[in-house]
C-alpha cells in the first residue's frame, strides 16, 4: 500500500511539475505574471486530440510539431502583446500589475476561440494506457510518459541555466535586468526566448496530460492554480524548485487519499503551501530577495 | 495589495463588457408574432460540458424542429419561436441575474430550465414569484417533493436522490440473496451536491438491505487523480463497487480500475457513464459497467429521437438526462398547443395536467417513469432497473474483465 501510494503520488506529482515548468520560467525570467497560462496548456492538450484522432498522430510524435509551434506562438505572444508593457514598465512592480491585466484578456480570447472550435464538451481519447509495473505497482504508461519527461525537463535546464552560456544569461536577467544589461547580455532576447521556452513547456505539459485527464475548454484556470502554487513554493524562476514542489504535492496527496482521508487532498495542497510560504517566503529554493 | 486591486478592476471590466454584450443581445427587436422562449445556461465555467451535453443541444434542436415545422400551433395559428439566450458562466448569482433580466426586461413568455441543481435550486424561487412555470431538467434533490409544492410550478424531472440509492439497492439486494454477490459494498462520492445526496441515500439505503460498507469517502470536486482510491478498495473485497461521481471523476476512475485491473463483480460509476463520451473512450471496456438512466433502444420513440440528436448535434445524446430533458420540451409544445394561446397561466395549468405523449410514453413533467438504472451491454446503454419496466434487459454478470487499454 505505501509504496503505491508514493508511486502514484510521484508520477502525479511529475504532472504537477511538468505543468508549472513552463510558468516559472516566464514569471522568473520574463517577468511575466501569465494568467493564460493555463490556457495555453489546455491548447496543446486540443491541439493533441486532433493530431491523435483527425489524423492518427500519437502524441508524443506530435510534440515534434506542437512543441516548435508553442514557441513561435508564445514568441509572437510576447513580441505583440507584452514588448510594449516591458518597454514602458517604469519597475518590476508596475510590469507584473500589467501583464497580470494583460494575460486575464489574453485568457478570455483563448478560452473563446476554443469554445467556438470545441465547444464545452469533455474530451479524452485512449492512449498507451496500459498498466507498467514498477516495483510492484501498476502505473498507466502515460503517466510514466508524462514523469519522465518532467525529470528530464527539470534535470536538463537545471544544468543548461547553471552550466551553459545562455543559461547564465537568462540567470543573470532573473536576477536583475538592469545589471544584466551592463555585461552585454540582450535582456529582451533573453526575456523573450525564456517566455517561448515556457510556452514550449506549457504545449507539452498539456500535451501529456490530455493522454490521462479528461479536458474541457473551461479547465485552464484549474492548471494555472495548480501551476501557480509549484511555482511559488518551489521558489519563482526555478526549474528544479518547481520539479521538488510539484512531486512533494503529488506525494503528500497520494499518502493522504490514502491514509486519511480523499477529501482532504486539496486541503492538504494548501496546507504545505501555507507552511512554505510562512517558513520560507520565497520559496523551497529561491533566494531571499534583498 | 495593488495587485490585488487591479485584479479586481480588470475582473469587473470584463464581467461589464460580458453584461453589455449580452445585454445587447436581449435588446434586439421584440418582433410580434412569436413565441419567446428564455434561456440561462452554462455555456462556459465548470458546468460547460454538462449543459454541453444534456441540455444545449437539446435545447437547440426543439426549437429548430418546431421552427422547421412552421412553429407552435397555438388555436388555429401557427407561431414561431424567438429564442434569447444568456451564458450564466455556470455561477448562480449569473444564473439569476439572467432569469430577472428574462422576466423584466426581455419578457419572453416561457424560461427553460438551467443546467445543474445548484443553479436550479437558485433561479427557483424568482421563476415562481414572477409566474412561470420551472422544468428543471438536470437537478437531482432529496427535496424534490417539497420543493414542488412550495414553488407550485416547478417540476423537477430527475427526482430525487434516494429513488436511485433506493433502485439500486433493492437491485444489489436481489443479487445478494441469489448468492451472486457478497455483502461488502465500496463507495466513494464526489464532494458536491449529487455525490453527497446520492452518498447520504445511498448509505441509508445499503445499510438497510444489510449490505457492509467496507470503504465509505468522498473526493474533491474536480479531481480526477482517484488511483490511490481504487488501489486501496481493490485489497477490501466488495464484490460491488458504488462510485456517485462526476464526468471527469467517472472516466479517471474507470481508466484506473482499468489499469489496476480492478474487475469487481458489479461496477457502479455516476454522472459520465451514459455519455456517448463513455463509449468513445473505452470501447469494449465499457461492456457491463453500471450507472443511472438507460434507455430502451427498441422503443422506436427513443430510437428516433437518437438518430435525430445525431443528425442535429453531431453525436448521441447522454442516455439519462437528455431523454427527460426531451420529454419536457415535447411536453411543453403540447401544453401550449393545449392551451390554445400564449397565455401563461393557461400554459401552466395544462402542464399540471398531464398526460402529454412523449418519448417516455404518456408523461408528466416530474414522472419517474424512467430507467434508474442501467447498464452498458454490447454498445448501448440499455435500463436495468426498476425490473418491471417494460423493456427492462437482464443484468450482463459478473461484469467481464477489462480487455485492456491501447
Amino acid at each position: 500500500m505505501l509504496s503505491y501510494a508514493v508511486f502514484s503520488g510521484i508520477t502525479l506529482g511529475g504532472m504537477y511539475a511538468l505543468v508549472a515548468m513552463g510558468l516559472t520560467l516566464q514569471y522568473g525570467v520574463s517577468r511575466i505574471m501569465n494568467l493564460a497560462y493555463g490556457e495555453l496548456v489546455v491548447v496543446a492538450s486540443f491541439a493533441a486530440f486532433v493530431l491523435m484522432t483527425s489524423a492518427g498522430i500519437n502524441p508524443v510524435i506530435g510534440l515534434l510539431i506542437l512543441i516548435p509551434a508553442s514557441f513561435a506562438l508564445n514568441w509572437a505572444i510576447y513580441r505583440i502583446l507584452l514588448k510594449p508593457l516591458v518597454a514602458r514598465a517604469k519597475n518590476r512592480g508596475m510590469l507584473e500589475v500589467d501583464s497580470i491585466l494583460a494575460t486575464f484578456g489574453l485568457l478570455f480570447i483563448v478560452q473563446g476561440v476554443l469554445l467556438v472550435w470545441f465547444g464545452g464538451n469533455y474530451y479524452s481519447y485512449d492512449f498507451m494506457n496500459s498498466a507498467v509495473n514498477v516495483f510492484g505497482a501498476a502505473i498507466a504508461a502515460n503517466r510514466l510518459v508524462a514523469l519522465g519527461f518532467a525529470v528530464v525537463i527539470g534535470l536538463g535546464f537545471y544544468l543548461i541555466l547553471t552550466r551553459t552560456r545562455i543559461g547564465t544569461a537568462l540567470r543573470a536577467v532573473a536576477v536583475d535586468p538592469q545589471s544584466a544589461r551592463l555585461v552585454a547580455i540582450d535582456v529582451n532576447f533573453a526575456a523573450c526566448f525564456a517566455f517561448a521556452l515556457g510556452g514550449a513547456m506549457a504545449a507539452i505539459g498539456g500535451v501529456l496530460v490530455s493522454m490521462f485527464l479528461t479536458f474541457s475548454t473551461s479547465m485552464g484556470v484549474v492548471f494555472t492554480m495548480k501551476a501557480l502554487i509549484v511555482v511559488i513554493m518551489g521558489g519563482v524562476g526555478n526549474i528544479l524548485g518547481a520539479l521538488v514542489a510539484g512531486l512533494i504535492l503529488g506525494i503528500a496527496e497520494a499518502l493522504v487519499a490514502t491514509y486519511i482521508d480523499p477529501g482532504l487532498t486539496i486541503a492538504v495542497t494548501y496546507v504545505i503551501f501555507l507552511l512554505v510560504l510562512l517558513i520560507k517566503p520565497s520559496g523551497l529554493f529561491g533566494r531571499a530577495t534583498s | 495589495m495593488q495587485i490585488s486591486s487591479r485584479l479586481r478592476i480588470a475582473t469587473l471590466a470584463a464581467a461589464t463588457t460580458a453584461l453589455i454584450g449580452t445585454a445587447l443581445l436581449g435588446a434586439q427587436a421584440q418582433a410580434q408574432d412569436t413565441y419567446r422562449i428564455g434561456y440561462a445556461i452554462s455555456k462556459t465555467g465548470p458546468g460547460a460540458p454538462g449543459a454541453n451535453t444534456s441540455t444545449i443541444p437539446n435545447y437547440e434542436m426543439w426549437v429548430k424542429e418546431v421552427n422547421d415545422a412552421g412553429g407552435l400551433k397555438v388555436g388555429d395559428k401557427m407561431i414561431p419561436i424567438e429564442v434569447v439566450e444568456y451564458d450564466d458562466r455556470s455561477s448562480s448569482e449569473e444564473a439569476v441575474r439572467a432569469i430577472e433580466r428574462l422576466i423584466n426586461q426581455d419578457k419572453v413568455d416561457f424560461i427553460l430550465s438551467p443546467w445543474g441543481t445548484g443553479l436550479n435550486l437558485a433561479v427557483a424561487p424568482i421563476l415562481d414569484r414572477a409566474g412561470y412555470a420551472h422544468l428543471a431538467g438536470t437537478a437531482v434533490s432529496d427535496k424534490a417533493p417539497q420543493l414542488s409544492k412550495r414553488w407550485k410550478n416547478s417540476y423537477w424531472l430527475l427526482g430525487t436522490g434516494s429513488q436511485y440509492a433506493n433502485e439500486l439497492a433493492t437491485f444489489l439486494d436481489q443479487l445478494k440473496s441469489d448468492g451472486k454477490i457478497n455483502n461488502k459494498v465500496a463507495m466513494i462520492a464526489v464532494a458536491d451536491g449529487f455525490g453527497i445526496e446520492l452518498s447520504n441515500a445511498g448509505r441509508k439505503a445499503l445499510e438497510k438491505h444489510d449490505f457492509e460498507l467496507v470503504y465509505d469517502k468522498t473526493y474533491p470536486l474536480g479531481s480526477q487523480d482517484l488511483a490511490t482510491i481504487v488501489n486501496e478498495i481493490k485489497s477490501l473485497g466488495a464484490d460491488t463497487f458504488v462510485a456517485f461521481s462526476y464526468p471527469p471523476g467517472t472516466l479517471g476512475l474507470t481508466e484506473q480500475a482499468r489499469v489496476l485491473n480492478f474487475n469487481p463483480k458489479i461496477f457502479y460509476a455516476g454522472v459520465g457513464t451514459a455519455f456517448p463520451l463513455y463509449k468513445d473512450r473505452f470501447g469494449a471496456d465499457a461492456e457491463g459497467v453500471v450507472s443511472l438512466g438507460g434507455a430502451s433502444e427498441t422503443d422506436p420513440k427513443i430510437a428516433d429521437y437518437i438518430k435525430r440528436h445525431i443528425a442535429f448535434a453531431g453525436r448521441e445524446p447522454d442516455r439519462w438526462a437528455s431523454i427527460v430533458n426531451w420529454a419536457s420540451l415535447q411536453s411543453l409544445q403540447q401544453a401550449i398547443e393545449r392551451a390554445g394561446s400564449t397565455d401563461r397561466d393557461a400554459i401552466n395549468a395544462e402542464l399540471a395536467k398531464g398526460g402529454f405523449d412523449t418519448i417516455l410514453g404518456s408523461y408528466k413533467p416530474g414522472d419517474q417513469n424512467f430507467w434508474q438504472v442501467g447498464q452498458w451491454q454490447d454498445g448501448k446503454f440499455v435500463g436495468i432497473a426498476p425490473t418491471s419496466m417494460d423493456g427492462a434487459q437482464a443484468l450482463i454478470f459478473p461484469k467481464p474483465d477489462w480487455k485492456g487499454a491501447q
